[in-house]
């Protein structure tokens, strides 16, 4: 199959494909600026969901603690993990292998037993449930997933130049400091967005491990979608999308421009 | 100048840092320290507590009965639970196939995509993909509801006559769970065949094979790693997945996910949600082993 | 302790541990001092030990057993960065992330000198290197060559008293490797400071050095100019490895003090050379002939009854020639299965065929005392 001329039925599934996927996007959206409650029927145009969004309390709390953890854990998510990474990629040391494997698990369970399991470690020990153990459970899964990425990008880096950086007169935390977190940042800001965004939707790791008091945005969205249909949650949603693709078109251009 | 040997870089008898400096092997140590702590602590202890609740009982006013037995393990293979573990293996192995089914046309079209149709297509599976799933299957919810969305457009089209009740059904669930995680596999297969030279299909041309023996003979075994890693990014989750039967599902579908959940913040028997979690590690880890070893992680897809 | 000294080695001995558990010696007791301001060169096949023994001087490596001693200062665990010495990588290791300039100004910021003299600095070293107003590229926009520069301008612009080269111009094509030896040469003796430089490639060794240390798994086997070296090897890898050779096995008959006589295999009969070191009678020896140094004559040409005293004679048939235009390169069988080389020079320009050796011509080699080397047979 030349690459230039793509089968047509190759070309017509892929499009029902991804009309498949964005047809619920697109019905949501649309949705949101439904005069009528209950998202049947197309009466009107409105914005005033939008308007009850902005003033819903739970929900900008909500965002607020989602936007805290996600940043905390982000943050000492990938200092360790980019320690780990470093560790794993160029230095030998006993027990290297436990490392390596302790570091794969918790990709690797479901995160409901990981959830749990996190319960019944905070109950057991007495620590009330909340915005800390949620952070504390998000930096736990946000660290493989940084060390994974860092480590992929840290192959093929060339250790002459920390060598030339210590040869001209810097010692180690020097020339970490001036020469390879800066060769590796690509590589540690990948894995910083990837641990950001498995922070902020994160759903059943924080439900098991939040207190009564605490709430995020996707628990607030989940329990508002189970009991109550409210045009609210379009509205939401939209924006949420809108965010995202802001966030997605930026960082395309950022791409572009850099090569 | 003396002649003495300048063995010590300070002169002080013993430092931590020199220590550090001139042992490769302990600033291995140094930099994997905090992960391997952080995640013994907070991932194999709870592990470790799970698995030792899960041999123990729940008493009457919902305290932990301290004997070791195997009754939560029992129950779990009975008639009812036998059933959900056995419906859940099916959803988890039907989404991944599905998915499978589904997303490698897909995969195969961006790969073989021009730069800008490949830039916009990623760009538009990456969207939903870093939306919340939430609101997705909420938007699935709306739309499969009875008068709902899809209701309401065949009933306009006179393609039905009445609502076709398709959400809290096993339709719904699975059609939810496709949808959560298409995108998982989709990745990784277009970054595997992506990386396929397209000489080799051009050199299995010039020996004469014709286009679906070229796909079926070098594309597909080459494209191995991806579906591998798209086969484990999707049956893992697919497996502990309880929030899609619980919006999209009914009483009918519950899966082990559900059971766990319900175990630990309704039914409150513990060690019995423990014994059920157990069960799902198992089966996830004997998969995840079994495909690895036959060929490999494929974490280089991940960047 | 003399203080002509720049670098030395005290019997340094360097064990790395392999994957498979085992050791390998990669630098197994080598001695040597360096004077200042030399050009030194480390050469040999790769794995010889050379690079290590350079690494061990810049700190990157120690030393298992001995010292490594930098202008009087024994080294000891003193890491890198608190020696005063440089190093240019082979693949130049530059910081892609940081312009030209600012490459080159980061040991002068390590040294904590102010900024004007940095800038300075900075302008003086790369106009040294002739890369003047390049300084804010990134090194991804550099040629090779020009790369190079950059990472012999950051290292110089330190002034250090040694600098170390561990295989500059090895990702150079042919003509700029050759501009550049010359270059690098000329910098040593403009700067006046010492270069010791690693390479597997000896025309460069003898192009550019004072001295050379010629080492093969990890022994330094010979250490000494290029005259020294390429006349008067000390062991068989030595005139093997630098440029080429004729062997021939034999053992000793006859020992004196200038001479020795062997007896050859295979030929029965005896050649008289010249030897240096430890000799003994019936040791088995190798003879060592260079390609250049002999005389052919045809042998339907009259035989000079009395060979002059101090040459030997073999007989030999032409298999093949090649006329390389400044010299012809010929193979003789000289029998018993042996061949050896001879190059001629073409030293009268003519067209007579006659004048060129063919296929099948006998002749004869005429080879000086002392272009007859005995070494013994293995040099470890």
């Amino acid at each position: 199959m030349s690459e230039k001329k793509t089968a047509l039925w190759l070309r017509i599934y892929t499009f029902l494909a991804y009309l498949f996927i964005y047809i619920p996007i697109l019905v949501l959206i649309i949705f949101s600026f439904n005069t009528q409650k209950l998202n049947i029927r197309w009466e009107g145009f409105t914005l005033s969901w939008y308007n009850v969004l902005f003033h819903d309390q739970q929900i900008l709390l909500a965002t607020r603690n989602t936007l805290m953890i996600a940043f905390v854990s982000t943050l000492v998510a990938t200092v360790i993990g980019t320690m780990a990474a470093l560790a794993m990629q160029r230095y030998h040391f006993p027990l290297y292998s436990t490392s390596e494997t302790l570091m794969y698990i918790p990709i690797v369970i479901p995160e409901v037993v990981m959830g749990i399991s996190l319960l019944v470690f905070f109950v057991l020990i007495k620590f009330t449930l909340g915005l800390v153990t949620i952070t504390l459970s998000h930096i736990a899964f946000n660290i493989p997933f940084v060390a994974l990425v860092v480590r992929a990008r840290l192959h093929g880096y060339d250790n002459a130049i920390d060598e030339a950086a210590m040869d001209l007169g810097a010692n180690e935390l020097t020339t970490f400091w001036r020469v390879t977190l800066p060769t590796i940042m690509p590589g540690v800001l990948s894995g910083a967005m990837l641990a950001l965004t498995l922070s902020l939707d994160d759903y059943i790791i924080t439900y098991f491990t939040a207190g009564p008091g605490s709430t995020t945005l996707p628990l607030r969205v989940y329990s508002m979608v189970r009991f109550v249909v409210t045009p609210e949650i379009n509205a939401l949603s939209t924006l949420w999308v809108l965010l995202v693709f802001v966030i997605l078109a930026l960082g395309q251009i950022a791409q572009s421009r850099r090569a | 100048m003396t002649n003495a040997p300048a063995h010590t870089s300070k002169g002080k008898k013993f430092s931590l840092v020199r220590a550090l400096r001139e042992n490769r092997v302990a600033q291995g140590l140094f930099l994997i320290f905090p992960a391997n702590f952080y995640l013994f602590l907070l991932i194999v202890l709870p592990l470790l507590l799970v698995t030792g609740l899960s041999f123990l009982s729940r008493g009457e006013y919902g305290q932990i009965l301290f004997k070791f037995n195997l009754a939560n393990y029992a129950r779990l293979f009975n008639a009812l639970y036998g059933k959900i573990m056995l419906f859940s293996l099916a959803v988890g192995i039907g989404t991944t196939v599905l998915c499978l089914l589904i997303g490698y046309p897909m995969a195969y079209y961006l790969a073989h995509a021009s730069e800008r149709t490949r830039s916009l297509l990623l760009f538009l599976i990456l969207l939903p993909f870093w939306t919340n799933f939430i609101i997705r299957i909420y938007a699935w919810m709306m739309i499969l509801r009875s008068g709902g969305f899809l209701d309401s457009i065949l009933l306009w089209a006179h393609l039905t006559k009445a609502s076709l009740n398709l959400l809290y059904s096993s339709t719904a669930v699975m059609i939810g769970m496709v949808y959560e995680f298409l995108p998982f596999t989709v990745l990784p297969l277009y970054t595997s065949l992506e990386k396929i030279d397209n000489s080799l299909l051009e050199a299995a041309a010039d020996l004469g094979a014709p286009p679906w023996k070229a796909f079926l003979r070098i594309t597909l075994p080459l494209s191995f790693p991806g579906m591998i890693a798209g086969t484990i990014l999707t049956f893992i989750p697919a497996m502990g997945m309880f929030v899609v039967s619980d919006l999209l599902g009914g009483a009918k579908t519950i899966l082990i996910g559900n059971v766990i959940r319900n175990q630990f913040l309704t039914a409150r028997d513990w060690p019995f949600g423990a014994a059920a979690s157990m069960i799902l590690m198992l089966l996830t880890m004997i998969f995840t082993l079994y495909y690895t070893r036959k060929a490999g992680f494929g974490e280089e897809l991940l960047v | 302790m003399n203080s002509d000294i720049a670098v030395e080695f005290h019997d340094i001995v360097k064990i790395f541990p392999t994957p498979e558990g085992g050791t390998v010696t990669a630098v197994d007791h080598v001695s040597l001092e360096i004077k200042h301001g030399e050009f030194f060169s480390f050469l040999g096949p790769s794995g010889c030990g050379k690079t290590t023994s350079l690494r061990m001087m810049a700190g990157f490596e120690w030393p298992t057993y001995g010292e490594v001693i930098i202008n009087g200062r024994s080294m000891g665990h003193t890491p890198p960065y608190m020696r005063p010495v440089n190093t240019v990588f082979q693949n130049y290791a530059l910081f892609q992330h940081m312009t030209v300039s600012q490459n080159v100004a980061f040991g002068l910021e390590m040294e904590k000198v102010p900024r004007t003299e940095i800038d300075q600095r900075v302008g003086e070293a790369l106009e040294m290197v002739k890369l003047g107003g390049m300084g804010r590229r990134k090194p991804k926009q550099l040629s090779g060559g020009q790369q190079q520069r950059v990472a012999l301008a950051r290292a110089l612009v330190k002034r250090p008293e040694v600098l170390l080269l561990d295989e500059p111009l090895g990702a150079l094509d042919l003509k700029l490797r050759k501009e550049m030896q010359l270059e690098l040469k000329a910098l040593q003796e403009h700067v006046g400071i010492t270069f010791i430089y690693v390479t597997h490639d000896q025309e460069e060794a003898l192009t550019m050095s004072n001295r050379i240390a010629v080492m093969n798994k990890g022994k330094a086997l010979q250490i000494g100019g290029a005259v020294e070296i390429y006349e008067r090897p000390n062991c068989r890898f030595v005139a093997d490895f630098i440029g080429e050779t004729n062997f021939l096995t034999g053992t000793i008959k006859t020992l004196t003090n200038d001479r020795v006589i062997v007896l050859l295999n295979s030929l029965n009969q005896e050649i008289t050379g010249i030897w240096q070191g430890d000799l003994s009678l019936r040791q088995a020896v190798v003879v060592s002939i260079r390609p250049e140094k002999v005389r052919l004559v045809d042998d339907d040409k009259k035989e000079i009854r009395d060979l002059p005293r101090n040459e030997n004679l073999l007989r030999g048939k032409v298999v093949t020639t090649a006329y390389i235009g400044s010299d012809t390169r010929v193979v003789l069988d000289i029998g018993a299965g042996l061949r050896m080389r001879a190059w001629e020079q073409n030293a009268i320009s003519t067209l007579d065929p006659d004048a060129y050796y063919s296929s099948g011509d006998a002749v004869r080699m005429y080879i000086p005392i002392e272009n007859t080397l005995v070494l013994p047979e293995d040099a470890s």
